[in-house]
């Protein structure tokens, strides 16, 4: 084995390839991409260079920062809801379910595998105020309150999605959550209860830094995967009303395939990485720095 | 340290500049630039249609067994679909490669269909055509040269829709309302609808279009029907005080609740089930809708009980309640890449054939001469094929010359501005940004 592995024509035959096929499929697109940015026009009519104007249009594109914002709007408030919810069910897990929290991590669980599209007619059907009336309006009509158009302002239909969202993931960082705070040494806790640590002490000088590591994954996972929400935007309300709920990726999506323009849709699409590259480099230098601390 | 980070430097800066050049060359080398057939076109008359109209690949396979079958002996028609809505990058990925299917669904967007024609993509059908282009009709003729520029046509209008307001007689008659001839008393006739409990209007505000219409054909009324070509020509703005007051006299129909509650939530099929089971007095939609009409199970409020009536005129405007708004549907192109003899003779073929056989079986209105009107024709549509048949030139819809973007924006804001979370001001501003 060791011969094989000392053999530079080995190594190259077995990874070679698995090499190939991964450039071609991800590393060309990506390149390809990267070109567009360079370039205007469309496939049907050719690509002639325009320098870096792709570039100041972003700049100076007002649908681009609106887009920009609700995408860091969205994504800071979809990582504290389902972070901390997942961190809430994951200490109810361990400390008070224990091992009859089988059931209720399954049924929590249960609509992190449910297709997005799916999901997103439910909740449509759910907060529907016409032609009929949904449950949550039919639930306020009973109150006595008048229903609410929750997917005819962009501050409605926001929540609405941040509801939906958070309801589809909260069980997928309960359970990450939970596997890291299961980790935990029982005896630092015990003897930490036994020198009277108890409730929000003991969460917040034990349980909280040992779990940090997988705290911070958590967050990690959750702000690059909002970063690029699209497929619940799509599906609950296509970015509207107006503009009011589209994310760059949606914004990116249309101006490329909608639009037919590649070049400025590759360079949202870059400006889009950039800011996942920023946010991930940021959380794991805090992630560093906290660590030497400890 | 310093001699570290140069030597990283070093190593990344060439890495860099390779992988740029790579990316630029990848990029820039997808051409524009068209290739054409061989002489008797392709082996295959090969049809490509969306999925959700099976309309044409029906007619067609129907005339390969009859009226074209030497043509489909020549060349054998194969029919293919693609889902319907990704047509438009269906198509612009086969045109960007030079493998336009012998006859397609052209795409819905006239920017695209533009970018078709100026690249050499599709047929000229007028030049293919040739003395059998008298069997398009000069309504339809005068559509699509308005959408394509010039006076060639490069599509085959398998479709002709009329628009306008269709509305329930008997709830106009219940609330002694006549047939509103000018915008004032629409809006009056609605006014009085919502006071004894009717919803006037039913619009689907998901998609926007059919309250974007009603800007639209306000322009035409008021300020002449090549009041948006001025606009594409840039001789005019959206943002002209003009262009502003149809918008306003639509949000003021709205604010009024002309539209109902939640307009935004409404869908297309919602629109059609609001009226068809009389939840609403009056809807605006094209034509297309008879298929509807006309089936019991979802018409609850009878055929006889729908009519048709023009959009309403504007008081003291330079257009006329004649001119009709129309469009073409989902027409046909031609691939270049893919013509030849064998496909010209198919599409003579299918000019010569299509209008009647696509009336006597599906009962769709098209674009061509129809020379045997069916006799067990239901009443409204053949009210629809007599006006149709009358109507010599046509007007277009308010999005028709915009770019995708303008028509994205301006239908995706069409329900804020029924809503009156918009202004007319505000939503032409944005429509006029969009294009720019």
């Amino acid at each position: 084995m060791k011969s094989v592995l000392g053999d530079r024509r080995a190594i190259f035959a077995l990874l070679g390839p698995a090499l190939l096929v991964y450039s071609l499929i991800v590393m060309v697109p990506i390149f390809w991409s990267l070109g567009y940015t360079f370039f205007t026009g469309s496939i049907v009519s050719g690509f002639t260079p325009n320098g870096f104007d792709n570039f100041v249009e972003f700049f100076t594109d007002p649908t681009a920062w609106s887009a920009l914002a609700f995408t860091v709007k969205y994504a800071v408030v979809l990582t504290v809801g389902q972070v901390v919810i997942g961190y809430a069910f994951a200490l109810m897990y361990h400390f008070y379910l224990k091992r009859a929290s089988a059931i209720i991590r399954t049924l929590v669980f249960f609509p992190v595998v449910l297709p997005t599209v799916a999901v997103a007619l439910l909740f449509q059907q759910f907060f529907q105020s016409a032609p009929t009336t949904g449950p949550v309006n039919g639930f306020l009509n009973s109150l006595g309150l008048s229903s609410v158009d929750w997917f005819g302002h962009a501050d409605s239909a926001f929540w609405v999605i941040v509801a939906v969202d958070i309801w589809r993931s909260m069980g997928f960082y309960a359970v990450l959550l939970y596997a890291g705070i299961v980790d935990i040494p029982d005896d630092i806790v015990e003897s930490s209860r036994i020198d009277g640590a108890s409730g929000w002490k003991l969460l917040r000088h034990i349980i909280l830094p040992l779990s940090l590591p997988v705290l911070l994954s958590s967050v990690i996972f959750s702000i690059n995967g909002t970063l690029k929400v699209f497929d619940s935007v799509l599906a609950l309300t296509n970015g509207g009303p107006g503009s009011g709920t589209t994310p760059l990726t949606l914004y990116m999506y249309q101006t490329s395939f909608t639009y037919g323009d590649y070049g400025y849709g590759s360079t949202i699409a870059l400006m889009l990485t950039i800011l996942c590259l920023l946010v991930t480099v940021f959380i794991f230098r805090a992630q560093r720095r906290d660590l030497t601390k400890a | 340290m310093i001699t570290t980070a140069k030597g990283r430097l070093g190593r990344i800066v060439p890495a860099v500049a390779i992988i740029g050049t790579g990316a630029l060359l990848l990029a820039g080398c997808a051409s524009g630039s068209a290739a054409s057939g061989s002489a008797t076109g392709s082996a295959k008359f090969d049809y490509l249609g969306a999925d959700t109209n099976t309309e044409i690949s029906t007619v067609l396979t129907l005339m390969s067994k009859d009226q074209c079958s030497s043509e489909n002996t020549a060349q054998p028609l194969s029919v293919g679909t693609t889902p319907g809505t990704g047509v438009d990058q269906k198509l612009q990925l086969l045109a960007g490669q030079n493998a336009l299917p012998a006859i397609s669904t052209a795409s819905g967007t006239p920017s695209l269909m533009t970018q078709f024609v100026e690249a050499k993509k599709i047929v000229n059908i007028t030049e293919a055509l040739g003395d059998e282009s008298s069997n398009l009709l000069p309504a339809a003729q005068s559509i699509i040269t308005k959408l394509c520029g010039g006076s060639d046509s490069y599509v085959l209008p398998t479709e002709f829709n009329i628009e306008g307001i269709w509305y329930n007689k008997k709830i106009f008659a219940d609330n002694g309302i006549t047939v509103p001839e000018t915008w004032d008393a629409l809006v009056a006739a609605s006014q009085k609808l919502e006071a004894a409990g009717v919803q006037p209007i039913t619009a689907d505000g998901k998609d926007g279009w059919p309250i974007t219409r009603l800007i639209g054909n306000y322009i035409f009324r008021d300020q002449g029907a090549d009041a948006l070509q001025a606009v594409k020509d840039g001789s005019a703005k959206l943002t002209d005080a003009a262009y502003v007051k149809a918008a306003d006299a639509v949000a003021a129909l709205g604010q009024g609740g002309a539209f109902g509650p939640s307009v935004g939530s409404i869908d297309y099929n919602g629109m059609e089930n609001a009226f068809l089971t009389g939840g609403a007095a009056m809807m605006y939609n094209g034509s297309w809708t008879l298929a509807n009409f006309n089936d019991p199970a979802q018409n609850t409020i009878g055929l006889d009980n729908i009519a048709y009536m023009p959009f309403p005129a504007v008081t003291g405007g330079k257009g006329s309640i004649d001119d009709t708004p129309a469009n073409i549907g989902i027409p046909v192109m031609l691939g270049q890449s893919s013509y030849g003899t064998n496909t010209q003779a198919w599409i003579k073929c299918i000019a010569a054939n299509y209008g009647d056989l696509a009336l006597a079986n599906g009962g769709v209105v098209s674009g061509f001469k129809v020379t045997n009107v069916p006799t067990d024709l239901p009443a409204l549509t053949q009210v629809v094929q007599a006006k149709v048949a009358a109507t010599t030139t046509a007007t277009l819809w308010f999005e028709a010359l915009f770019s995708p973007k303008q028509t994205t924006v301006s239908q995706n804001n069409a329900a804020l501005l029924a809503t009156g979370s918009l202004t007319g001001e505000q939503f032409m501003q944005m429509v006029q940004d969009a294009g720019q």
